[in-house]
């Protein structure tokens, strides 16, 4: 019998076809000692410090995009989410809602870039699980995945730690995955090409939290980008921040893109930008740091936290203005990760 | 991106910003001004800038007419609803327009519920949709101010040549003179400048301004949408206005002409010529629509098709039409922010990005 070039219903069930699925499509992307019985669940060796867990679910449209597709997000997403909790990613799962009629070749090499994403990041994929709807009940392929990973001795990170006074850090020009994934939607001819900046931030996240205990806090600002990230830490009202506009790193191809769309990059998404938050007097050391690392190389200082207003994140317009930065009203690019 | 003799970063330096912001306050005193910016590119750049924060207390920038789809009358969108509810039709329309509320539903309802409603860039757009669905029939709400009318036009026009049969508007096109005109004699406006459209000024060039300038006393600044620009234009009005000086002055010379764009203008008059048509918050202005000529009737759905729009009651909570006419700010609304926002908006005003309400919200204005 040919083997069928698209993923049917019956591949969902515990049928001989779903077996077939699993053993011949995504078992040979992931091999390690975790996977190789096909348990109900992976039974982990103990941790020396605090587990992180984590989950993010993948509905991007379209699937493959500039600079990614929806497995190396799904890779990246988790892995940084626990990268700025300050953790060490260790263990991914992976679950496939798969469409009914979507082509093998395009699961496979969706699986393919997983498999090459988690093995650069140096994580295992060591569960999973896959299930296909009707055609119409899904757009294509959806993905799932949780991660464990290790919180080492000493690193403390949360809002609470936060000072009036402190630095306000990003890694590098916020909103180029939402930007890359609006212009491949639209088909926007825009040259050259934006690609998203999808990538994985743990070693960058590594390096910042054994550079001191002055690192207050981080987030990788992904919806609502950089805007809802700030206006989440002042949304207690303890403190507030202001930030410049003329401070923010953007490229210039990027720029143009925005100015023409009418787009804000501090209220799209990034995939490999994070937003710390630093004492100052580790701010200067902290850059220096981030700078060598590859996803690092634009980081800096746009701003500080600040005793008034309170409850409120500011923003210095290039034009020397002042406004409040909200949190962006509407998702200006649904379905982005 | 950026050609050397255009670059933008020149009109954005703070630096040029706080010197205008220095001369302003210097040549305003303690006057209290009222300057209006007659569009809704320059409301989203003064907010998105915080050129508010620039300005002496006493210079009030108050939002005018310069949004389409805010100032389009609530009985054009029941009609655009009532289109795309109807069998074998598509809706062509600007984005903008979607979501704007009608009494039962808006576009964007009607849409999930399976009508065929399609955004379109641009006019000719929909032309390419008639003559993709030769099944079906397309219409077009034909929003828009002077910008808008020449491609509209150009689309009829090659739709006449083709001798295509599917192709409809609802004409609701506007045309800003009249209505700054009203304005400036409106007592609850008081406007003592206006910062002239920058996109409309390229179609119509300096001409109306002057007019305008001469007849109610009003000093006019065309002007473009960097800060730099604005904060110029706002320098000009101020230094006209204390000295009683009244006219038009071109500040946006880099795109608008002094005799604008007559290709343009001619285009549009082939088809459309001036009508009373309503405004919303602003009540029938003379001659302050573009309506179409007799020779294009058929390409009116209304006149192809008619049909019954029950009369629609504005909500009367929602104080659009008072934004409109600058007699209120976006903030006065007792909806702002609470019951009216951009992913649930009331009135018009929240619906289109460069309505005055979405603007302040989504730049955090707060008055």
């Amino acid at each position: 019998m040919k083997p069928e070039t698209t993923i049917t219903l019956e591949a969902g069930g515990g049928t001989r076809s779903g077996r077939d699925l699993v053993e011949k499509t995504v078992l040979p992307r992931f091999t390690n000692r975790f996977l190789r019985s096909l348990p109900d669940a992976a039974v982990l060796p103990p941790l020396p410090g605090r587990p992180a867990f984590t989950t993010d679910s993948f509905v991007v449209s379209p699937l493959f995009f500039p600079g990614g597709d929806i497995g190396k997000l799904a890779v990246c997403g988790t892995v940084n989410d626990l990268a700025v909790a300050g953790a060490r990613p260790l263990y991914l799962s992976c679950s496939l809602i798969i469409e009914e009629g979507l082509p093998v070749a395009v699961l496979e090499k969706v699986l393919a870039s997983m498999a090459r994403t988690a093995g650069r990041a140096g994580v295992l994929v060591v569960t999973g699980d896959s299930k296909v709807v009707e055609r119409g009940a899904a757009d294509g392929l959806y993905i799932n995945t949780a991660g464990i990973g290790e919180v080492p001795e000493g690193v403390e990170l949360s809002p609470d730690r936060i000072r009036e006074g402190d630095a306000v850090i990003v890694s590098g020009p916020p909103g180029e995955h939402g930007l890359a994934i609006l212009a491949a939607r639209e088909g926007l001819a825009i040259s050259p090409q934006l690609k998203s900046d999808c990538r994985p931030l743990h070693r960058l996240a590594g390096a910042m939290t054994a550079a001191g205990d002055g690192l207050r806090f981080m987030r990788d600002p992904t919806r609502g980008g950089l805007a809802a990230v700030l206006n989440e830490l002042v949304e207690g009202g303890g403190i507030g921040i202001e930030i410049e506009e003329k401070l923010i790193p953007l490229k210039g191809k990027h720029r143009a893109a925005l100015e023409i769309l009418g787009l804000d990059p501090l209220a799209l998404a990034g995939e490999g930008v994070l937003c710390a938050v630093a004492a100052p007097d580790l701010a200067g050391e902290l850059i220096e740091t981030m700078r060598k690392h590859p996803s690092g190389k634009r980081a800096r200082v746009i701003g500080r936290v600040t005793g008034s207003p309170r409850g409120e994140v500011i923003l210095e317009t290039a034009a020397g203005g002042r406004r409040i930065l909200d949190r962006p009203p509407a998702d200006p690019v649904p379905r982005i990760c | 991106m950026n050609s050397p003799r255009l670059n933008t970063a020149n009109f954005r330096d703070p630096d040029r910003a706080a010197r205008l912001a220095e001369e302003i306050r210097r040549l305003a005193g303690d006057r209290p001004l009222r300057l209006m910016e007659g569009c809704g590119t320059h409301t989203v750049a003064i907010a998105r800038a915080g050129l508010k924060s620039l300005l002496p207390e006493g210079i009030r920038l108050v939002s005018g007419p310069g949004c389409p789809v805010c100032v389009t009358p609530q009985e054009t969108i029941e009609r655009m609803i009532a289109r795309a509810k109807q069998p074998k039709t598509i809706l062509a329309t600007f984005g903008d327009m979607l979501k704007v509320p009608g009494t039962s539903s808006s576009l964007r309802e009607e849409k999930s519920r399976g009508a065929d409603v399609r955004i379109v860039y641009s006019p000719l757009e929909a032309l390419r949709l008639a003559r993709e669905n030769p099944g079906k029939r397309v219409v077009l709400p034909a929003v828009g101010f002077e910008t808008t009318q020449p491609p509209v036009a150009a689309a009829v026009i090659e739709a006449e040549r083709s001798g295509l049969d599917n192709f409809y508007i609802i004409p609701a096109g506007r045309l800003i003179p009249p209505a700054l005109e009203l304005l400036c004699g409106d007592p609850e406006t008081r406007i003592d400048g206006l910062i002239c459209p920058g996109h409309v000024s390229v179609i119509i060039g300096l001409e109306p301004y002057r007019d305008l300038a001469r007849r109610r006393r009003v000093p006019c600044a065309v002007a473009g949408f960097e800060p730099v620009d604005i904060l110029g234009a706002v320098r000009e009005l101020v230094r006209m206005a204390v000295s009683g000086e009244s006219g038009a002055v071109n500040l946006y010379p880099r795109a608008v002409r002094e005799g604008g764009n007559p290709k343009a203008r001619r285009t549009a008059a082939e088809v459309f010529r001036p009508v009373d048509a309503a405004w919303r918050g602003l009540g029938v202005i003379p001659a302050g629509g573009a309506g179409l000529r007799a020779r294009y009737h058929r390409f009116d759905i209304d006149r192809a098709d008619p049909v019954e729009i029950p009369p629609a009651p504005a909500d009367p909570a929602c104080i659009c039409g008072r934004v409109l006419r600058g007699a209120a700010d976006p903030a006065d609304c007792p909806l702002f922010g609470s019951g009216c926002d951009p992913s649930r908006p009331r009135g018009p005003c929240m619906v289109s990005a460069e309505g005055a309400c979405a603007a302040w919200h989504r730049y955090g204005v707060k008055g």
